[in-house]
C-alpha cells in the first residue's frame, strides 16, 4: 500500500472555468513523474473528464457497479495507454442519477487508495448534491478560478464551504490569464484575486489556444510534452505539487518593452 | 484603497477608472455580504439601531457617518465610522442599582 494516498479536489464553483482540462493535465503530468494516479469524475451527471483524456470510448463500467459489486474496481478503472500510471474511474452512469452518497464516494476513495498514491477528483460545478458527494472523498482540495468577478465570486463561496467541510490544505490556481490586459489594467490583478480569496498560488495559467487543439484530439497539453504556455503552467503545477519549489512568474509583469515599462509605471500605487 | 498613476490620470481627464479597480471594488462589496450571510435589511435595521445607542451618549455627524461591512483575509468585519460632534452629559446609573 502507498504511503499516504493523497485525495485532492478539484473545484471552482462555477462551471467553464477549466476544472477538466486542469484534472486531466495534472493527471497526465503527475503519472509522467512515476506517481500512481486516479482521476475520478465526481461530475456523474455530465461527464467530460473521459472526453478530455481521449477515453471516452473505453469506459465500460462506473463506481457504481463496484460498490454494487457487480464488477472488480480493476474492471472499472481505464488505464491510459501512453501514460499507465493514470487510471480514470468515472464516478456513475449518467442515466443512473441520484445513486451516490457522499458515503459511497468515500467508499470509492478508500479503495482507490490501495492502489494510488494520488486521487485527483473532478467536481461538478455548483454547491449541491454532486459539490457534497465529490467534498465527500477529499482531503486537500485546488481550487480554480479565472480572474472575473463571478468566477471569483463563486470561487469564494466555495472555499467557505471547503474551510467548514475542514479540507485542508486549500490552494489556488488562476486560468486564463491575459498579460496584455492585465497589464493595462483592464483584467483582475493575480494580486487582486489571491488577496480576495487569500490562499495560497499553487500555479498560474495564460490564455492559450492549445488547449482547444488538445481538447479537439482528447490529448491533454501534457502528454506529448508540448511547450505551450499552458503545458509548462500545468507541469509546474504538478511539480508543485510534490513539493518542488519553482517560483510562479507574473506574466502582466514580465519585460516587454518600452510599452511594458510604460504600463508598469501606470501601475504604479502613488498613494 | 490604493490609486495608480493611471487612476489619477484617468481621474484628471474625467474618464472612468481601470475597470480592473472597479472589478476588484465591487467584488469586495459583494463579498462582505456573501460571507456575511446578513441580508441587507438586517444590515439596515443593525446600522440604525448602532446609530440610536450611540447618539444616546454622543451627538453624531450622521451625514458623514458610515456603518457598512468590509472583508480581508477572508474575515468580515463590521466597521463603524461615526464622526463625533460633541459628547452628551449622560447620568451614569449607579453603580451595583
Amino acid at each position: 500500500m502507498a504511503a499516504e494516498t493523497r485525495y485532492i479536489l478539484i473545484c471552482s464553483g462555477k462551471g467553464g472555468v477549466g476544472k477538466t482540462t486542469l484534472t486531466a493535465n495534472l493527471g497526465i503530468a503527475l503519472a509522467k513523474q512515476g506517481v500512481r494516479t486516479a482521476v475520478l469524475d465526481a461530475d456523474f451527471g455530465l461527464r467530460n473528464l473521459d472526453l478530455l483524456l481521449g477515453l471516452e470510448n473505453r469506459i465500460i463500467y462506473t463506481a457504481q457497479e463496484v460498490l454494487a459489486e457487480s464488477c472488480r474496481l480493476e474492471q472499472a478503472l481505464v488505464k491510459h495507454k501512453q501514460q499507465p500510471n493514470l487510471a480514470l474511474l468515472p464516478a456513475g452512469n449518467p442515466r443512473m442519477l441520484e445513486w451516490l452518497t457522499p458515503d459511497d464516494m468515500k467508499k470509492i476513495a478508500l479503495m482507490l487508495g490501495d492502489h494510488f498514491d494520488v486521487v485527483l477528483i473532478d467536481c461538478p460545478a455548483g454547491i449541491e448534491d454532486g459539490f457534497k458527494n465529490a467534498v465527500a472523498a477529499a482531503r486537500e482540495a485546488i481550487v480554480i478560478t479565472t480572474p472575473e468577478v463571478s468566477a471569483v465570486r463563486d470561487a469564494d463561496r466555495v472555499i467557505g464551504l471547503l474551510n467548514s467541510e475542514g479540507i485542508k490544505p486549500i490552494q489556488l490556481v488562476l486560468n486564463r490569464v491575459r498579460p496584455k490586459m492585465m497589464a493595462n489594467q483592464e483584467m483582475l490583478a493575480v494580486s487582486d484575486v489571491t488577496d480576495i480569496l487569500a490562499l495560497p498560488l499553487l500555479g498560474l495559467v495564460v490564455e492559450d489556444e492549445q488547449v482547444i487543439v488538445s481538447t479537439n484530439r482528447g490529448e491533454p497539453l501534457t502528454l506529448n510534452g508540448a511547450s505551450s504556455p499552458a503545458a509548462q503552467a500545468y507541469n509546474n503545477v504538478a511539480k508543485r505539487l510534490q513539493g518542488e519549489e519553482i517560483p510562479i512568474v507574473d506574466p502582466s509583469q514580465e519585460p516587454q518593452g518600452l510599452r511594458a515599462k510604460l504600463s508598469r509605471l501606470m501601475n504604479k500605487k502613488i498613494f | 484603497m490604493a490609486i495608480t498613476l493611471r487612476d489619477a490620470i484617468n481621474r484628471l481627464l474625467g474618464r472612468q477608472p481601470a475597470s480592473a479597480t472597479t472589478a476588484k471594488q465591487r467584488l469586495q462589496l459583494v463579498l462582505a455580504h456573501d460571507r456575511s450571510d446578513l441580508n441587507p435589511e438586517l444590515l439596515q435595521q443593525m446600522r440604525r439601531e448602532i446609530l440610536e445607542v450611540v447618539s444616546r451618549y454622543v451627538e453624531l455627524d450622521l451625514e458623514e457617518g458610515d456603518v457598512s461591512l468590509a472583508t480581508e483575509d477572508r474575515v468580515t468585519a463590521l466597521v463603524a465610522n461615526l464622526p463625533i460632534k460633541r459628547a452628551r452629559d449622560v447620568v451614569l446609573p449607579a453603580a451595583g442599582a
